[in-house]
């Protein structure tokens, strides 16, 4: 695939079949996975609030998610008369479409630090392949793109149905998702920058070396603390839930929807999580990563990232059952003038130590002097003119009488009269 | 075979895209035909092995610049088509449709001249710009991927003039911020000239209309 996007070589069968088996068993893993986190979820969260949750379908309650489903499937399909026909039933599509995306560039597998030589592969039909649908030379960038194609999904969803409470959530949720990409886009940037490639493939293998070669190690714990709390934000789970605040606005943006077009977007929720564990595991704990020890050496790759990923879906839970929800100031606070400024600083440093140890002439000392001085300098800098901007935020604030609007805390300028498509369209 | 394809498919994406944006009576149609039209681009870029540039036209075209005009179609309330066929100018119709033959026409006269240095000078003028350029060069870019090219003549051959616009995407935050600042803030302390108080006055009535 790589380098070579519309097969000037030919195609064969050989490349379709493996394709084809490549995006079906990511596909059929991801749903496996979807059905296995709800049942995980409302099993785990059920445990710490000292509940059984569910126990009827199935041993320990297993098939619930799949009883779930079959329901979706047979309920009735509710369109408000006020919805926008077309965009509403695309909507979750979209939503759907790029959470299964994003994972595509996961490696769920492989040998990295093989003897052989290979690097990841394994051979089907006589072929050598990677175990990851693709591997674009954009690699990590595809999923920035598939998470801010999503929030169309959410955006349209709310748009189009019409009705307050959804364009509400919809709105909150885009605002949300584009101040947190910003963040999640930086720390991408970090582990970029250490890795000096955008392929997952290659990302992985560079950390195939054992725990500390691990970009969490290499790139300082910061990058993967601010991955975190953008991921959670960018999947809208708890505490950065407002999207969808069950006291304030019913369900937010997916209120109106009911169904299979429910379930796509319950579905899309899920499997973001699911792919933003992966994710996570692939760019700060060396993917598939771990030690090789009898039998199937190429088992416990994916062994080893089963159990990375699991870790985050269990933190990602813990989240939900121990954090209060932030209001929407918190939230946009923490996102701009935390986030985002501790992650700029902390780029800056990333990129002095790279360059300042590519100068071969110099020794430790003066190494150390120029990364540790520049940054400081840098960082002392950006926190005065940052304090003095927030002191005079505040001063006109202070000055302001507080309207209704900053009260409710939604940015929404919309008069509640005029939402929907609807209306005299 | 495949090359065909992928161009037919993306080609004609972009081509109803372009003309679902004109044709659309709701503005969120339209953008989302807009839409449309920049992912057909994007896969003409992978077609042209230009990764970097398809990723950023998704993430930047794509996922900010028609989520923003989105953002404000939903928030003015705007999404009535009746509210668009109001304030046309006189000639607009015919300006147009001018200036989009005649930039038809530099297009077609491109293509073909492009057409015409590819297929009929081939062999001597490429290969002698191929020499002209150098050996070293070549050598130079030959192992750089896209994303090191651009960074490369970004950061270093361009460098002044990307750090101008970027000084230039500054100014005009800070001009919007202030100029939304004033139009809806009673008395903020911005402006506490008389040009100010004016536009106040004027724009009082409106914006408190909407605020409630």
């Amino acid at each position: 695939m790589t380098g070579d996007p519309l097969f000037a070589d030919g195609v064969d069968w050989g490349d379709i079949g493996i394709m084809g088996i490549k995006i079906g068993v990511a596909f059929a893993a991801l749903l496996v996975a979807t059905m296995f986190m709800i049942w995980f979820e409302r099993k785990l969260i059920s445990d710490m609030q000292h509940r059984i949750g569910p126990n009827v379908a199935g041993p320990w309650g297993l098939l619930q998610a799949l009883a779930d489903g079959i329901k979706f499937f047979f309920k009735e399909d509710l369109r408000p008369a006020n919805a926008d026909p077309l965009v509403f039933r695309l909507a979750p599509y979209i939503s759907a479409v790029t959470a299964f995306v994003a994972f595509a560039i996961v490696p769920i597998g492989g040998v990295f630090t093989d003897t052989e030589g290979r690097s990841g592969t394994v051979t089907l039909f006589g072929k050598e392949t990677i175990l990851q649908v693709a591997d674009p030379p954009v690699g990590i960038l595809l999923l920035l793109a598939m998470s801010s194609v999503a929030v169309y999904g959410v955006m349209l969803a709310g748009w189009s149905s019409g009705s307050k409470y959804p364009l509400i959530g919809s709105v909150r949720a885009s605002a949300q998702a584009i101040s947190y990409e910003a963040a999640l886009g930086m720390s991408v940037v970090a582990v970029v920058i250490v890795a000096g490639s955008l392929s997952t493939q290659r990302i992985v293998s560079l950390q195939a070396g054992g725990a500390n070669t691990w970009f969490v190690v290499t790139t300082g714990i910061v990058p993967f603390i601010v991955f975190l709390i953008a991921a959670t934000a960018e999947l809208n789970r708890p505490p950065f839930d407002l999207v969808e605040a069950e006291q304030e606005l019913v369900g937010g943006f997916h209120t109106e929807y009911s169904s299979i077009r429910f379930a796509l977007f319950f579905l899309a929720e899920f499997m973001n999580v699911i792919t933003m564990s992966a994710i996570m595991v692939t760019l700060f704990f060396g993917g598939p990563a771990g030690p090789i020890f009898f039998g199937l050496t190429w088992l416990w790759p994916t062994v080893w990232f089963l159990a990375k990923v699991l870790a985050f879906l269990f933190v990602f839970v813990w989240f939900r059952a121990t954090l209060p929800r932030l209001r929407y100031d918190q939230l946009m606070s923490l996102g701009w003038k935390v986030l985002i400024p501790v992650m700029l600083l902390w780029l800056m440093f990333l990129g002095l130590r790279q360059v300042v140890f590519d100068q071969e002439s110099w020794n430790l000392a003066q190494r150390l002097v120029v990364t540790l001085g520049v940054t400081a300098v840098g960082g002392a800098l950006g926190w005065l003119l940052l304090s003095a901007a927030m002191r005079a935020a505040r001063r006109n604030t202070a000055q302001e009488p507080l309207d209704a609007e900053d009260l409710a805390g939604t940015p929404t300028g919309a008069a509640p009269g005029d939402v929907g498509p609807g209306r005299g369209g | 075979m495949v090359e065909v394809l992928v161009f037919a498919v993306a080609g004609a994406a972009c081509l109803v895209g372009a003309i679902g944006v004109v044709l659309s009576r709701n503005p969120v149609h339209a953008a989302l035909m807009l839409v449309m039209t920049l992912f057909g681009v994007a896969v003409l870029f992978v077609a042209q092995e230009a990764h970097f540039i398809a990723a950023v036209q998704v993430i930047v075209y794509a996922g900010a610049i028609v989520v923003l005009f989105l953002f404000v179609i939903m928030l003015l309330g705007v999404d009535r088509a009746a509210e668009l066929s109001l304030g046309a100018l006189p000639a607009q119709r015919w300006t147009a449709a001018a200036f989009g033959l005649g930039g038809a026409a530099v297009l077609v006269w491109m293509v073909a001249a492009v057409d015409r240095l590819y297929k009929g000078a081939h062999s001597y003028e490429l290969e002698a710009a191929g020499a002209a350029a150098g050996d070293a060069d070549a050598a130079a870019t030959s192992y750089l991927t896209d994303v090191s090219a651009i960074a490369r003549s970004l950061f270093s051959d361009y460098v002044y003039a990307f750090e101008l616009t970027s000084l230039l995407l500054i100014v005009a935050v800070i001009g919007t911020v202030i100029l939304a600042r004033r139009s809806s803030g009673d008395d903020g302390p911005l402006d506490g000239t008389h040009g100010g108080d004016l536009q106040q006055a004027e724009g009082a009535p409106g914006t408190q209309e909407a605020r409630r």
